[in-house]
């Protein structure tokens, strides 16, 4: 593998970097005025390295070595699909968070910078196939998302979300890190295929120390139970957009990173990450479900429903088979797109002023007052607790059909009664909406853009989705194809 | 002959001015002789042959974090006398931990040379290339293998960088900053006056 190779296969993280850098310099000079002209140049930034990801989406691994500098990094159709998804998030931030920004003080023209950084280092996490790329990618991913946390930072909210993030972020890397140095000094070695090969032959107690330790700090980053502590205070607290952010792209990287350490890593000692995937998976569905019944802001709220969330997807990994990944898969796309929809609806529920309402009893006769706000709630939230005609139910079906043809109907069985009891508070929310009194704190007008994204959004996860079924379910075949050492 | 006896000097050197470091009354004094120790390590890691390793440690830890340690000594006010009023009381409880310190160390040596612990072999591609220089080996490494991660690394870096200036920067309005242009714009006639006061009156400016 040359090195000219490898720089072509990194193309995407080229590009990203090198505008990163240029917009920083438009930045420093242009001051908060060049704030709108750097933001629409990032999702420029976003989308080429999205039409640049889609060759790579279907390519098969025969023939075409898709593996940069010595084995450390893969730029294969997984990376591209989760790539994509991610490009996805931070373009729908960036569209959402000028006007939010401006209204609640100002629009730094870092903001769009450090989204887009922020953007590369999940690219390189998503694409890492060495345990040293994984960390440096996380790390970028994680430094740009503690600043994003605090970006108001004479909110309080805003500065303890961001301080809380960090904190406890620092002790998740922590705690990777010390699961990779064991992992590497019992397998002799870094790269995924290399340890993926020294596991075949036996797993020595502190390799499984090791997972255990690189399982906890990725559960953390996709706060997943017993790791979620942080997620409903820095959800609350963050800027809605930033909120929008962590609920989608991260949460798609990290997810796939966990995904591929497990399957690309530790592949060859399944028994031993299964159960622990497992147990994160039902405590997250039931944490998720149960935490959210109390909550009285609309942020918070939707912080747990994306433990819930979360733990649905581990259901699909937990089934340790490629059929299970790929349903994963499809459930990860499918809930980016809820989650856009479900935080782009929440940013366009102002008052007359413009000010953000965030707590549920506000949201009171909203139907009245806005019935097309209401109905892409009512939508969002029947998709999210997935309630068929809606798309959220076939994300949550190939994940179980994957459970149970693997064998685990008593997982199946748990995971379908706590999507029962989460349906109850979604469906609380639409009762607000819908059958309570008008609670006159909602008003103002609605954004072209947000609606855009909104309604782009809803057309997805309302039946037409069904119509994409095929072409996501192959999409995700092509990406778990990748993973398996051919 | 002269490598045993440079060895034992910089050992020795080492350990007195650790403890030194330690047990000096005047805070800068101690940092002055965590310098010395510094330099003494960087000696006797020349002596086994790790050449880059002795000069990061004359370059980071004495040109930069010393230095820095320096700083923090001398501009913040601690009072060291009340910091170290509990020596006496705290001292079992240090010594404790030391002891568990050293057990450890001999134990994971010991587990590692009986054969109770079998630790993966590095693979080819990360083992040291030969007849290199300690300094050309890993700069090969870090600039060809590793190009990626290394430029990774910088970026992040950079992100931490616009991260701090984001977060603490701001604009105050009650700062008179100085403005060249405007200095050097400036002629006599704007800022002088000639007046012929006569005798007995006052100047009014």
């Amino acid at each position: 593998m040359n090195l000219l190779t490898s720089l072509g296969l990194v193309a995407s993280e080229e590009v990203l970097s090198g505008f990163g850098l240029l917009l920083l310099l438009v930045a420093a000079w242009g001051g908060d005025k060049a704030a709108r002209t750097v933001t629409v140049a990032s999702i420029l930034a976003l989308a080429a390295v999205a039409v640049m990801a889609v060759p790579s989406l279907m390519l098969s691994r025969a023939g075409v070595d898709v593996s940069a500098f010595d084995g450390q990094f893969a730029q294969d159709s997984f990376a591209s699909y989760a790539k994509l998804l991610i490009y996805l998030g931070a373009a729908v931030t960036l569209l959402v968070a000028p006007n939010f920004f401006e209204k609640a003080g100002v629009y730094r023209a870092e903001f769009p910078i450090l989204v887009l950084f922020a953007a590369l280092g999940m690219g390189i996490m998503v694409s890492a196939t060495d345990m040293l790329t994984l960390y440096v990618g996380l790390e970028l991913n994680s430094l740009a998302a503690y600043v994003l946390a605090a970006m108001l930072r004479t909110d309080e909210r805003s500065a303890e979300a961001g301080l809380k993030y960090f904190v406890l972020g620092s002790l998740a890397s922590g705690i990777l890190l010390f699961g990779i140095s064991l992992t590497y000094g019992f397998t002799g070695s870094t790269n995924f295929g290399a340890i993926h090969e020294s596991l075949s032959h036996g797993l020595p107690t502190g390799a499984l120390f090791g997972i255990v330790f690189v399982l906890s700090g990725l559960a953390f980053k996709i706060s997943a139970v017993p790791f979620h502590m942080w997620t409903p205070d820095v959800y609350e607290g963050a800027p809605t957009p930033v909120t929008t952010f962590f609920a989608t792209a991260p949460k798609a990287a990290a997810m796939a990173l966990l995904i591929r350490v497990c399957v690309s890593a530790f592949g060859s000692q399944t028994e031993a990450w299964q159960q622990i995937v497992m147990a994160a998976a039902l405590l997250s569905i039931v944490v998720g479900a149960l935490g959210a019944i109390g909550q009285s802001n609309i942020k918070r709220l939707l912080a747990y429903s994306s433990i819930n969330n979360v733990g649905f997807m581990l259901l699909g990994l937990a089934a340790g088979t490629l059929e299970g990944v790929a349903g994963t898969l499809v459930y990860l796309a499918i809930y980016v797109v809820m989650s856009v929809v479900s935080f782009g609806a929440v940013l366009m529920l102002t008052d007359v002023d413009g000010n953000q309402v965030e707590a549920i009893a506000d949201l009171g006769g909203l139907s009245k007052v806005k019935p097309g706000l209401a109905a892409a709630m009512a939508m969002v939230m029947f998709s999210l607790a997935g309630i068929p005609p809606l798309f959220g139910f076939w994300g949550k079906f190939v994940v179980f059909m994957a459970v149970v043809k693997a064998g685990y109907v008593p997982l199946a069985a748990i995971g379908i009664a706590a999507s029962v009891i989460g349906a109850f508070y979604y469906l609380k929310v639409i009762k607000v909406m819908y059958f309570d009194e008008p609670s006159g704190k909602i008003g103002g007008k609605c954004l072209a853009s947000h609606t855009a994204i909104v309604v782009i959004g809803c057309l997805f996860i309302s039946p037409l989705g069904y119509l994409l079924t095929g072409p996501l379910g192959r999409l995700a075949e092509s990406a778990v194809s990748a993973l398996t050492h051919g | 002959m002269i490598q045993l006896l440079a060895f034992y000097l910089f050992a020795t050197l080492v350990i007195v001015s650790g403890l030194s470091t330690i047990l000096a009354r005047n805070p800068v004094h101690s940092v002055l002789w965590l310098i010395l120790a510094f330099f003494n390590a960087a000696g006797l890691m020349v002596l086994v042959g790790a050449e880059f390793i002795a000069m990061l440690l004359v370059i980071v830890y004495v040109g930069a974090v010393a230095v820095l340690f320096l700083f923090v000594v001398m501009m913040l006010d601690v009072d060291f006398a009340t910091l170290r009023a509990g020596f006496v009381q705290n001292a079992p409880l240090g010594l404790l931990i030391a002891v568990v310190l050293v057990a450890e160390l001999l134990l994971g040596t010991g587990a590692v040379h009986s054969g109770a612990l079998v630790l993966g072999t590095a693979d080819a591609a990360t083992a040291a290339p030969q007849n290199l220089s300690n300094t050309a080996a890993i700069g090969a490494l870090l600039y060809g293998r590793y190009l990626f991660l290394f430029e990774t690394a910088g970026i992040i870096l950079t992100v931490a960088m616009i991260g701090a200036i984001v977060l603490t920067h701001r604009k105050r309005g009650d700062v008179r900053s100085q403005n060249i242009s405007q200095q050097n714009a400036r002629r006599p006639q704007d800022a002088t006056v000639n007046l012929k006061p006569g005798v007995g009156q006052g100047v009014e400016l």
